[in-house]
């Protein structure tokens, strides 16, 4: 198909290049103002003198960015496992089972995907309060694991849509239980699309921030959002060390970015297409 | 992955096969604990919120029901009535522009193979995977005075033009839209050209032997092919406009004025910090009608057209 001519190619490269310059030129922004020696005035995209790290180490001990990440992990490794156990026990039985109004269940759950947190927060600061569930990681990890429910039930239920039904009949007849199923025959299978999924869970708690704000009124407990969001309303004027928390703060999700980049665009594209 | 076939410790009874003559209400089982949670803590909060909506409540004392009242200052008040405006604003920024982006970029790339887009890919997608937070600061801090924008200004000599951008009230809205469309554009881009990936390249040739120039060849084999990737990226994106809250909050939290206020941010600040929370749960309750409805509206559009 090699229609197109080469000025065409060019310029759709120019154009494709223009565009991801666009994208690293913030990050870039920052990541330089993270360099310069602390205190001093910055000024746009300026090469720094002498490179830095001490604002890094301010960010991490002193403004306390270290406590932030310990907290956000704290939350992010209870939604992620328990995402994924309850997803994958519902997308079994909504996928592979006939069960009687189990389209109108899968419905109730796909409905949740368009909820936003404004519409749950209110209440649930109240409701939470009197359960002693405010400025508590648990409550936190509940309300995510809810929030993103909708989503994974859905991603694991197509998942298990997509086995082939004999696989599960051959063993019906030779016996197995549903369990038995489940957990020697279908999970082995499903290993990918769990990791595509806890990865999806892990980045939308990671970056979680308004219902944070609304349940952790604590600041000691604020998770990494939570705390940039706070400390910029603090200290706007010191830019450098502001600029090394930014980085501190997308750090852990861009780490992993890079390591399951397959698996994360995948999970966004195809995450998006079948919602 | 070699499946192994379940193996039954020897001198168990032999089951009868495991599911038949049993009721089918058995597998509920597996669906219930995640049910449960969903429906404590997603779906009750959500109906307990227009529950709320019906009465005055300042949080403490009790409440005083009041029916459609606050739905009612919702339509009068001018600020409440200006987020909601701002947000359908914002639409055009997250929504539109990226998508015509996307479209436009598209169109130029459809039509060859791309070695070496696993890189460009890598950074379109950058944005979707850090925290909105991060991104609001880092604007923040590129529009601010001595920021890349005014920088970039003063470089090409448009001293007059630099100003603090969020703090700007004709500027500031669409400063922040901008970080949306900044945000945005690389997610519509991917999603068309993985879509467009599917279109059988046959019919670019055909169209080619036809002598449809690029436009002719947009519209006619690349648009069609791509209805079910432009339902969901106008979903996306406008969901991502009408519950923006962390970009505004970081950025400007709603000033000047008023002048980037949206629905997210006042739900928070009335049920918060001005003690209104039942007009706070009716905002939340009309931003949840309006995303569902434009939801239904454009699942519904992309389907009867096709």
């Amino acid at each position: 198909m090699n229609t197109a001519t080469r000025s065409e190619r060019w310029s759709g490269y120019a154009l494709l290049t223009v565009m991801a310059i666009a994208v690293v030129i913030p990050f870039l922004s920052v990541f330089l103002a993270s360099l310069q020696p602390a205190g001093t005035p910055v000024v746009g995209l300026t090469w720094p003198e002498r490179w830095s790290w001490d604002n890094y180490e301010q960010a991490w001990s002193v403004a306390g960015f270290s406590d932030l990440i310990r907290h956000s992990l704290t939350i992010a490794l209870g939604v992620v496992p328990a995402s994924l156990v309850l997803a994958a026990l519902a997308g079994y039985a909504l996928g592979t089972m006939k069960l009687p109004g189990g389209n109108a269940v899968a419905a109730f759950f796909i409905a949740g995907l368009t909820i936003p947190v404004e519409l749950i927060v209110v209440p649930l600061y109240f409701d939470l309060r009197g359960l002693g569930l405010t400025n508590s990681y648990l409550g936190v990890i509940l309300v995510e694991i809810a929030l993103f429910m909708p989503f994974s039930v859905f991603w694991m239920r197509t998942h298990f849509q997509s086995t082939p039904a004999s696989l599960v009949e051959a063993a019906r007849i030779d016996g197995a239980s549903s369990a038995t199923i489940l957990l020697r025959i279908l999970l082995p299978l499903a290993r990918p699309s769990l990791m595509t999924l806890g990865l999806l869970v892990f980045m939308w708690s990671w970056n979680q921030f308004l219902l944070v704000l609304v349940l952790i009124q604590d600041t000691t407990k604020h998770t990494a959002p939570a705390g940039l969001g706070f400390f910029v309303g603090q200290n706007s004027t010191d830019i450098p060390t502001l600029a090394a928390g930014t980085i501190i703060v997308m750090l852990p999700i861009l780490i992993l970015f890079v390591i399951f980049q397959r698996s994360f665009i995948a999970g966004l594209l195809q995450g998006a297409m079948k919602g | 992955m070699p499946s192994r076939p379940p193996v039954r410790p020897p001198g168990a009874p032999v089951r009868p096969s495991a599911t038949r003559g049993r009721s089918p209400w058995r597998g509920y089982v597996y669906v219930l604990p995640a049910f449960l949670v969903y429906f404590a803590f997603a779906v009750l909060p959500a109906l307990h919120t227009a529950y709320l909506s019906l009465f005055e409540w300042d949080g403490v004392t009790l409440g005083d029901w009041v029916g459609l009242g606050n739905y009612q200052e919702i339509l009068q008040d001018s600020v409440l009535r200006r987020s909601v405006f701002n947000a359908l604003v914002l639409v055009v920024f997250f929504s539109f522009v990226p998508i015509v982006l996307g479209l436009a970029m598209t169109g130029l790339l459809a039509r060859y193979r791309r070695p070496g887009m696993g890189a460009y890919r890598f950074l379109f997608m950058l944005p979707q995977v850090i925290p909105l937070v991060a991104v609001g600061v880092t604007w923040r801090w590129l529009y601010g005075d001595d920021g890349l924008v005014n920088q970039t200004f003063r470089a090409v000599g448009l001293d007059g033009v630099t100003r603090a951008w969020l703090g700007d009230f004709g500027a500031a809205l669409i400063a922040v839209g901008l970080v949306g469309t900044w945000v945005l554009s690389g997610l519509c881009m991917m999603l068309f050209l993985s879509g467009v990936q599917k279109v059988d390249p046959s019919l670019y040739e055909a169209a080619r032997i036809d002598g449809a120039g690029p436009v002719r060849e947009f519209v006619s084999v690349t648009l069609p092919h791509l209805r079910g990737e432009l339902a969901v990226a106008m979903t996306v994106t406008t969901v991502a406009a009408l519950a923006s809250f962390d970009i505004v909050y970081v950025t400007t939290n709603g000033g000047p004025g008023e002048q980037t206020t949206v629905p997210g941010l006042l739900v928070y600040r009335l049920a918060f910090s001005e003690g209104k929370v039942g007009l706070a749960a009716a905002l939340a309750v009309v931003l949840g009608c309006l995303i569902l409805a434009i939801v239904y509206l454009i699942n519904r559009l992309s389907r009867s057209e096709s």
